[in-house]
């Protein structure tokens, strides 16, 4: 056994990297609940993303489209979650467990010619100045872009929600529809604009595996990460920034268990292994003891003649 | 199941309507661990599917299931192929043993296949490769290649199998390099590529120079290639997408003349429960194209190490070898037996670390 072995700054980095995905398609899912609308074809829109990214960024040679690509994606793969429960009103949950696995075989098909290719690389970001500063500098700002990106989204949505009346009639929807229909909002509407969000956010967290983490296409490579952020959005209570401390710690401890197998620790690695999630719903449901609850109207189905 | 194999049985049920010597089929079924592209371990497996159905043309239909999990969902899937008239089924994973042995109880006439494990019924047979064999000239190159002398191995489940590629590495390692370390890091999956690409990037921030994988996909042979200066050997498939370099060499699962032979020996009726272990000499195990990225000498000796193997010359685990805790596992020239290698449970001298248990 040998601690001196693992090197904090890179661990500290690598797990931002890892975490990343996660952060991604939570976040969207959040915004998606917000609204009063359960999906849970999240790892579907995310192995959507990941090949609809990739292929473009192997057509194209540019990871920029490729991730644009991703989030239309996601997006378009959601709209089938839009016409099955807001306009068919069929079941949120059956919907969305279709989504997935539909998602699943098709990425596999549109994937087929994707295999062992290498996909252009984006590069690190280095902020002349900021990345030199020793310790922070490679642990805060010298990453890929779509890692700033995903943080910024964090802050987007924590903003709009809290403090404007987009969030607030975005809220609305989700507690009470009936009540923000009688106010005259348009709920349908208002949910179907939520859930593309949502995809586009999964289909950009499937590229940043398919992109920069792996980065490779494999079939069924998101292996789970969209059941994971479904249950983090829970977990985090329905707050974005929760979500990124989630994300943040289930990935930390991910790369973490690993460096410490690596370096040889005597503790058994079933334990190591089992530990992220553990300690990740530990400490999300010591902080949501504080009776966050989750949207009112969520997971039911809306219809103006209800 | 894949839309393709949807609308071949269709088109199946439609020649069943037709009544055109269709009863005359023999069907054979595959349950695969992770999905037909993950470019290693399932995608061999299904190699062999389609080898059968072109050696037998419209006398076999096959049907396959992807990502089947191992455990209770393995046994409803094996069921409903053997419902569905499977004559030949095989699973292909360690995971899948004891649900193979309980569908099998309640199907005696259908006939079991399965990977990798140990315990066979009268229509259950086991079939393996000894992939330690394979080890054994990875083993021998990675020693020579690593220059910061740590090995990194990303280690999927604590079986057996997986055990005995880790020494028979080491021991090969250890016998052209002293001084090489082997760091281990199970990652309890066969295939999470997001999740073996991590454990590749830890082994190489830790120092390893050189990567050998237990796992199916090629995710560590992309983290190898980004990091630049790390070696890695192609795992089940020859994964020479990544070759030269990183992947310098590879262990190649060939399983099509086995599958071929059994839904055969089942057309013939000759069928019959049976423990086949084969290696490189039957060429179950092949090693790939080693690239130039390997000096020629060294190339030399794992060739020849490979001849000596099919020749049935050399066996990986020869004496003296002790075990980890520093007890004798097998005297001066003493050979190690099937029975042991089979549950092998122990790691040998020099490796650090605890086997999970």
């Amino acid at each position: 056994m040998d601690l001196g072995e693992i090197n904090p700054i890179l661990l500290v980095a690598s797990l931002m990297v890892a975490a990343t995905p996660l952060l991604l398609a939570a976040i969207g899912e959040l915004v998606v609940e917000k609204a009063g609308v359960l999906n849970l074809g999240v790892e579907g829109m995310m192995i959507v993303g990941a090949i609809s990214g990739f292929a473009i960024s192997v057509e194209t040679g540019s990871p920029w489209l490729g991730f644009i690509a991703a989030a239309i994606g996601g997006a378009v793969l959601s709209l089938l979650f839009v016409l099955l429960t807001q306009f068919a009103l069929a079941n949120q949950v059956a919907s969305g467990l279709a989504l997935t696995l539909f998602g699943l075989g098709f990425s596999a098909l549109m994937g087929q010619r994707y295999v062992g290719i290498k996909p252009p690389s984006m590069g690190d970001v280095h902020i002349p100045l900021l990345s030199d500063i020793p310790v922070i500098g490679p642990i805060l700002f010298q990453h890929d872009p779509i890692l700033y990106v995903g943080i910024a989204i964090i802050a987007a949505v924590w903003a709009t929600l809290k403090y404007t009346r987009v969030g607030l009639i975005l809220r609305a929807v989700g507690e009470n529809h009936d009540a923000a229909h009688a106010l005259g909002y348009k709920v349908i509407k208002i949910r179907i604009i939520a859930i593309l969000f949502g995809g586009a956010c999964a289909g950009l967290g499937g590229a940043y595996i398919s992109l920069i983490r792996v980065p490779q296409w494999t079939e069924g490579m998101t292996a789970g990460v969209g059941w994971i952020a479904l249950a983090l959005v829970v977990f985090a209570s329905w707050k974005p920034w929760r979500v990124l401390l989630g994300a943040y710690l289930f990935g930390g401890i991910t790369v973490l268990q690993l460096n410490l197998q690596a370096a040889g620790v005597a503790i058994p690695v079933e334990y190591l292994a089992m530990s992220p999630y553990i300690i990740t719903i530990l400490v999300l449901v010591i902080l949501s003891a504080d009776k966050s609850r989750a949207p009112a109207s969520l997971g039911r189905t809306f219809h103006a003649s209800h | 199941m894949k839309f393709t194999t949807l609308m071949a049985s269709a088109a199946l049920a439609l020649g069943l309507a037709s009544g055109a010597m269709a009863q005359d089929k023999t069907k054979v079924g595959f349950v695969y661990v992770g999905p037909v592209g993950d470019g290693g371990w399932t995608y061999e497996h299904n190699k062999g599917r389609l080898a059968v159905e072109e050696e037998f043309g419209d006398k076999v239909e096959t049907v396959f299931v992807e990502s089947v999990p191992e455990g209770p969902d393995a046994e409803r899937v094996m069921t409903q192929m053997a419902l569905e008239g499977a004559d030949l089924i095989f699973t292909t994973s360690f995971g899948y043993m004891d649900p193979t042995i309980n569908v099998a109880k309640k199907f005696p006439n259908v006939k079991f296949e399965h990977a990798t494990g140990y315990k066979t019924a009268d229509n259950v047979s086991v079939y393996s490769a000894r992939f330690y064999e394979g080890r054994a000239v990875q083993g021998h190159i990675a020693g020579n290649m690593t220059k910061s002398n740590i090995i990194g191995y990303i280690g999927s489940y604590p079986i057996p199998e997986v055990i005995r590629g880790i020494n028979s590495a080491y021991v090969h390692a250890k016998k052209v390099n002293p001084d090489v370390e082997f760091k281990i890091v199970w990652a309890y999956t066969w295939f999470d590529p997001a999740k073996e690409a991590d454990a590749a990037k830890v082994l190489i921030e830790q120092g390893a120079d050189v990567i050998l994988q237990h796992t199916d996909s090629t995710a560590p042979q992309a983290a190898a290639q980004e990091a630049g200066n790390v070696v890695t050997f192609g795992q089940a498939s020859d994964m020479s997408e990544y070759a030269p370099f990183p992947r310098v060499s590879s262990i190649i699962d060939d399983w099509a003349p086995y599958y071929i032979a059994r839904t055969q020996a089942v057309m013939d009726g000759t069928w019959e429960s049976v423990n086949t272990w084969d290696g490189i000499r039957e060429g179950m195990v092949g090693i790939g194209e080693i690239s130039d990225a390997v000096p020629a000498d060294v190339k030399e000796e794992a060739l020849a190490l490979k001849a000596a193997m099919a020749a049935g010359e050399y066996h990986p685990f020869t004496g003296p070898i002790n075990k980890q805790d520093g007890s004798v596992w097998l005297a001066e020239g003493e050979v190690a037996d099937d029975g042991t290698l089979a549950g092998m449970n122990f790691y040998v001298e020099g490796l650090e670390g605890d086997i999970p248990q």
